[in-house]
């Protein structure tokens, strides 16, 4: 610690040449930061989802109802613990560009389904007794300011109600928080009777999905396949797979997140070695003489060495520890697209991640400078003035 | 430093060769130096005749070809270069001519510079740093950056930096080669004064026979050779 004024000294030598490489490094880190949270959004459900869960959809797409009737066969199915369906509501709330996922469901089931959904006992009771209840996470309950008791109307795309109109009205009685920080907080979940008596005739019975327990995890695969077996050669031919494999499809519709994600990081990460590396050579360049004196009064190779090093790490890494910071502290704030992304966080394993990004940047930088300095021969660096 | 019998400085049949190019300059050729301890010996002799270079091998920053080198009953010349950095630190002192002085620290984080590498405390540093300055008359200048001071302040902080460490050994390399000459006088006594008051050995390169005059005795280095008399 005692180095550390003539570490600071000299990072404050070339004023604007340290702030330049200390913000490239810290935008760095800012943009890695927000794609973290962007990838943790875009594959929201991937890192929560249940082993012991499937998703059984229409064998042609998800947008292919089921019948309501599937769930009594499903439940009938070696291995099955239980069943429950949930359909894509898909309506507008005030804005098109208001997006929360909203699903009419079975209460008691799909919250048995979803134990990560914690709601107290007395909202659930009130979910139970109120026709037009619904819950809704705590991520859209703070985004929107709802509050139990509000009256929320919905103006559906899909679901027409019986009487012609499309205005749907639900009462909030209950918020879920998650019991992890990926667990899906902006849902919109309303009860499947209401839903069912309320829309028009011919589409009563049927539901978009089923979600399905199974009793064993290993034995998941062998009971998807048997549930298609079950609905082969219906009008209405499933496809099931589990929960996980379900998400990371719909995660890759859009491409491998990760892969881009790692693309672009690569991509800034070499561009920002290359900065502070040239920043660390060009100051050890400019100092030769100087660590020539260090040298003649008594610094060791390894000392000098320490000195560059330890100074490439306060900038490049300091300036990587401070971005991660801030991006933690924006990411925090919310979600800058306005609701878009149903979870919006900085995952811890990537912070840590950054952070080690920062410290191996920071060494890394320095280690080439570093190594000049150290075998500087002290005779030859004082004879260059 | 091990035991010696008042010789400080012992070099026998020291040589070195640099090359450039193809070409191999002899710089010193098989050299003997004695400098009894407190001595204040002055190095002349023209450019390029080798004196910064057997400053350098006095002070183990370079090593001779051929011979040896022994300060203080150590054999430098064959000390490794960690082992031989911190014999620097304890026992060498080292005045530049042009001070050499780190222009982001102040003059009292200059003078400490040396005393980072001692298991000294803050205070204790602090200490030793204010005596340093106080000897060489700048102990109102402790906050000033080196580019507030003149020339001739700058070089006392660099002798004060030479001596905060309380060496056995101080060596100077035109101490007064980038100075005017009253600032240049004000240096020599106060090497004449650390030599006299305060029993430091003192090896001082110049090329300025005025300042030669204020040591207790000089040599003259020319091709190579240490003589006593100034060559013709």
């Amino acid at each position: 610690m005692k180095y550390m004024h003539l570490v600071y000294s000299n990072l404050k030598r070339k004023k604007i040449r340290t702030f330049l490489t200390f913000a490239s490094v810290l935008v760095a880190f800012l943009l890695f930061g927000y794609l973290s949270a962007i990838e943790a959004a875009l594959e929201i459900g991937v890192t929560v989802a249940g082993a012991d869960r499937l998703v059984v959809r229409h064998k042609v797409s998800l947008i292919q109802p089921l019948p309501e009737s599937y769930e009594a066969q499903i439940e009938q199915i070696d291995g099955i613990v239980d069943a429950t369906p949930a359909t894509w509501f898909g309506g507008v709330y005030q804005d098109p560009t208001n997006f929360f996922f909203q699903a009419p469901v079975k209460p008691l089931e799909y919250l048995a389904m979803y134990p990560e959904f914690l709601i107290p006992e007395e909202q659930v009771e009130a979910w139970l007794n109120t026709r037009t209840g619904v819950i809704v996470g705590r991520a859209i309950a703070d985004q929107y300011e709802w509050e139990i008791g509000d009256r929320v109307p919905i103006q559906a795309t899909i679901w027409w109600k019986r009487d012609g109109s499309r205005l749907w009205e639900f009462d909030i009685v209950g918020i879920y928080d998650g019991a992890e920080q990926a667990t899906d907080t902006a849902q919109f979940l309303f009860r499947y009777d209401y839903f069912d008596e309320s829309r028009s005739e011919s589409a009563r019975g049927l539901v978009g999905w089923y979600i399905v327990r199974v009793d064993d995890p290993d034995n998941a695969v062998a009971i998807a396949n048997a549930i298609d077996d079950r609905f082969a050669n219906s009008p209405a031919e499933t496809s099931a797979e589990t929960e996980l494999a379900f998400v990371q499809g719909f995660a890759k519709q859009i491409g491998n997140i990760g892969k881009i994600m790692t693309g672009i990081l690569s991509a800034v990460f070499f561009t920002i070695l290359l900065v502070a590396g040239n920043t660390m050579a060009q100051t050890v360049r400019e100092r030769i003489e100087e660590i020539g004196v260090l040298k003649a009064i008594g610094y060791s190779h390894r000392h000098v060495m320490g000195l560059v090093l330890t100074e490439s790490i306060v900038l490049a890494g300091g300036a990587g520890l401070v971005g991660l910071a801030l991006a933690w502290f924006a990411i925090s704030r919310g979600d800058p697209t306005g609701g878009a992304f149903p979870v919006f966080y900085f995952p811890t394993a990537d912070i840590l991640v950054g952070v080690l990004l920062a410290i191996t940047l920071g060494v890394a930088a320095g280690l080439l400078p570093a190594t000049q300095a150290m075998r500087l021969q002290v005779a030859e660096a004082l004879r260059r003035k | 430093m091990s035991e010696f019998n008042g010789t400080l400085v012992k070099a026998r049949g020291v040589s070195k060769n640099f090359k450039r190019g193809s070409e191999t300059i002899h710089v010193l050729a098989d050299l003997d130096l004695d400098i009894p301890a407190g001595d204040f010996l002055s190095l002349m002799g023209p450019s390029g005749s080798g004196k910064t270079t057997l400053l350098n091998l006095i002070g183990g920053l370079d090593r001779p070809d051929t011979g040896s080198v022994e300060v203080g009953g150590d054999r430098i010349d064959s000390m490794g270069s960690r082992k031989l950095a911190n014999w620097r630190a304890r026992h060498i002192g080292f005045v530049f001519q042009f001070y050499n002085l780190l222009p982001v620290l102040t003059a009292a984080r200059n003078v400490e510079l040396p005393l980072l590498l001692t298991p000294l405390s803050k205070k204790e540093r602090r200490q030793q740093v204010e005596t340093a300055l106080k000897i060489v008359g700048l102990e109102h200048r402790t906050k000033h950056y080196p580019r507030q001071l003149s020339g001739g302040e700058q070089q006392r902080v660099g002798i004060a930096r030479a001596i905060a460490t309380d060496p056995t050994l101080l060596l100077c390399d035109e101490p007064t080669g980038d100075l005017d000459r009253k600032s240049g006088d004000e240096i020599l006594d106060l090497l004449e004064a650390l030599s006299k008051d305060h029993g430091k050995t003192i090896v001082m390169v110049t090329h300025d026979p005025h300042a030669a005059l204020r040591a207790s005795r000089n040599l003259y280095l020319d091709a190579g050779k240490l003589t006593a008399e100034r060559p013709e």
